[in-house]
């Protein structure tokens, strides 16, 4: 079928609207100049100031310590989940699983941080934070693990129970093998949107822990520099690593990442 | 002979049952301690008088003086003044305003990939999720930069306006640029679910729509686009529901009477510390959610009916 001109070239507008301001951003982080007004000069200055920048460092260091603890629990409990809403089909878990990551972030943020304080009289830290982002993690292992399974043959793990394997063992030696490449780009994708994070983290955390985005956000909240251009540009270099890792493992995430 | 199997049954039965628990249970457990708790949690506050110094009043005090127990008070305020009536009428506005600009953008896009060669498709579409790798503070934050007082785009505008003959305006701390964050945050969501539907239309319907005689423009309106309202209404889901509670974009973007739903709630939780009235405003747009929510799925269901 033909595509007229028009649809081309509004497409194409899109795109661009789609991506020049993230090379805006990633251009200027080697400008020599203070503002982000014209281009001066070619510089590394600002990724130098980043790599002396204490907080941003401990900021960073606490992002991908919280990143793998809660990816690694949210991965371990979604993927129950996904074989749970596969196998038994229940009521109430696919619930559970879905709202925490349909409903508007801000809403699971305040009524974690009401529960931290009010009910588990928890002061807010690093804990709470990695508790907050194994809850919004789940859902989306467990979708990608489901999406797996409903794409399977369910011969097998009868054949496999037909030849005298326990539920374990069927786990072990054929389930598990299947799903592990859903399990991976569970595991990247929980990585890469709690490294993300912003909205529930800022609820959670308290004073007690910062982590990337906030610091980013207190950056340009408070005074702009290009250092925020730097650390930008470093941030997406991470994740466009982790997506394309993820899509390598289960083309499934793409699709469920929407 | 009947007693062996009838204990076999019930050790199968039992084993099934464990499994059933031991792979179902850590993941209810979990969340049922940190999703569904904390929101049952946020219903009681709301009904809850606000601490002397922050957060809660106690529900049993020994001192009569001091207010306990359960009210309808913040409900009552919420009500009483208009002006917050006026937060949620124009967040609903936001989140209008949001979805049909996204609509509108994404539609062409979405098209023109669903009408690519099948190999061309996977790259075509790989490039709208790419720049959704880059961290959400990130992306707001480029548009910090061009909408920027010192930004050439900002100087072109002004130019622009002043050639019409009107005094430009600061483009950044505005509604506009409050406007343009939530559309190049949320694009996507648009985009991808309308591209899931575009791509399933069968190409044979619009050539026989054109045998019949039907021109381009009848052949987008009596086809491709009553068969494309599933998407439509997929992703205005996925576009409404977060821009109602967003609070960063108005808060970067925005100037101080942009405020929005997400503000608000915010400022109750973390600067005035007013809990139960904060916890009252998050159950309302909790309802505010709820109700488009089915209202999507209303016309979703009403439209499958009649196309049956």
């Amino acid at each position: 079928m033909r595509s007229s001109v028009a649809l081309w070239a509004a497409s194409l507008l899109v795109y661009l609207f789609l991506y020049v301001p993230l090379a805006i951003v990633v251009a200027y982080s080697f400008n020599d100049s203070r503002l982000n007004a014209e281009w001066v000069g070619f510089t590394w200055h600002w990724y130098q100031v980043l790599l002396h920048d204490e907080d941003m460092l401990q900021a960073a260091a606490n992002s991908l310590l919280i990143a793998f603890i809660a990816s690694t629990c949210a991965t371990v409990l979604g993927t129950m989940a996904g074989l749970a809403m596969h196998r038994y089909k229940p009521k109430l878990l696919p619930f559970m699983v879905i709202t925490p990551v349909a409903m508007p972030e801000i809403l699971l943020g305040v009524s974690l941080l009401l529960f931290f304080i009010q009910v588990l009289n928890l002061t807010l830290g690093m804990l709470s934070v990695i508790l907050a982002h194994i809850t919004f993690c789940i859902g989306f292992v467990a979708i990608v693990v489901k999406a797996r399974l409903a794409g399977m043959d369910e011969s097998i793990f009868e054949a496999a129970r037909d030849l005298g394997a326990t539920p374990w063992k069927t786990f072990k030696h054929v389930t598990f093998p299947l799903i592990l490449p859903a399990v991976v780009a569970g595991f990247l994708m929980s990585f890469t949107l709690s490294l993300d994070d912003f909205v529930i983290t800022f609820f959670t955390a308290g004073v007690g822990v910062s982590t990337l985005p906030l610091q980013i956000y207190s950056m340009i909240k408070i005074a702009v520099t290009p250092e925020v251009n730097a650390v930008s540009t470093v941030l997406m270099l991470i994740t466009l690593t982790m997506i394309v890792l993820a899509a390598r493992f289960a083309p499934e995430t793409l699709k469920a990442r929407s | 002979m009947a007693t062996p199997a009838f204990a076999d049954l019930l050790k199968f039965r039992l084993h099934k049952n464990l499994t059933r628990w031991l792979v179902s249970g850590p993941p209810f457990l979990f969340l049922l301690l940190f999703f569904l708790a904390p929101s049952l949690i946020m219903v009681l506050a709301s009904f809850r008088y606000p601490g002397e110094f922050g957060g809660l009043a106690p529900l049993r005090d020994a001192n009569p003086a001091v207010l306990q127990g359960l009210t309808l008070e913040t409900y009552r305020f919420f009500f009483s003044d208009v002006i917050y009536a006026e937060i949620f009428f124009k967040s609903f506005g936001m989140a209008l305003a949001t979805t049909l600009a996204c609509l509108v953008m994404a539609y062409p896009l979405a098209l023109l990939i669903a009408r690519s060669p099948r190999k061309h498709r996977d790259l075509m579409v790989l490039l709208v999720i790419l720049p959704f790798a880059s961290n959400f503070l990130v992306r707001v934050y480029a548009w910090m930069i061009i909408l920027g007082p010192q930004s050439a785009f900002a100087h072109a505008i002004g130019s622009a306006l002043e050639l019409f003959g009107i005094t430009p305006v600061p483009l950044l701390f505005s509604p506009v640029a409050v406007l343009i964050g939530m559309i190049y945050v949320h694009l996507p969501f648009m985009i991808l679910p309308l591209y899931t539907n575009l791509e399933k239309h069968d190409p044979v319907l619009l050539d026989a729509a054109q045998d019949l005689g039907a021109n381009a423009w009848r052949r987008f309106w009596d086809v491709t686009f009553p068969l494309s309202l599933p998407g439509i209404f997929a992703g205005s889901a996925l576009v409404f529901i977060p821009v109602l509670g967003m609070f960063a974009i108005p808060d970067i973007l925005g100037g101080t009477r942009d405020m929005l739903i997400g503000n608000l709630i915010k400022e109750q939780f973390l600067g005035v510390r007013d809990w139960p009235f904060g916890a009252t405003l998050s159950i309302m747009l909790t309802l505010m959610v709820l109700a488009w929510a089915g209202f999507s799925m209303w016309l979703a269901r009403k439209w499958s009916h009649s196309h049956a």
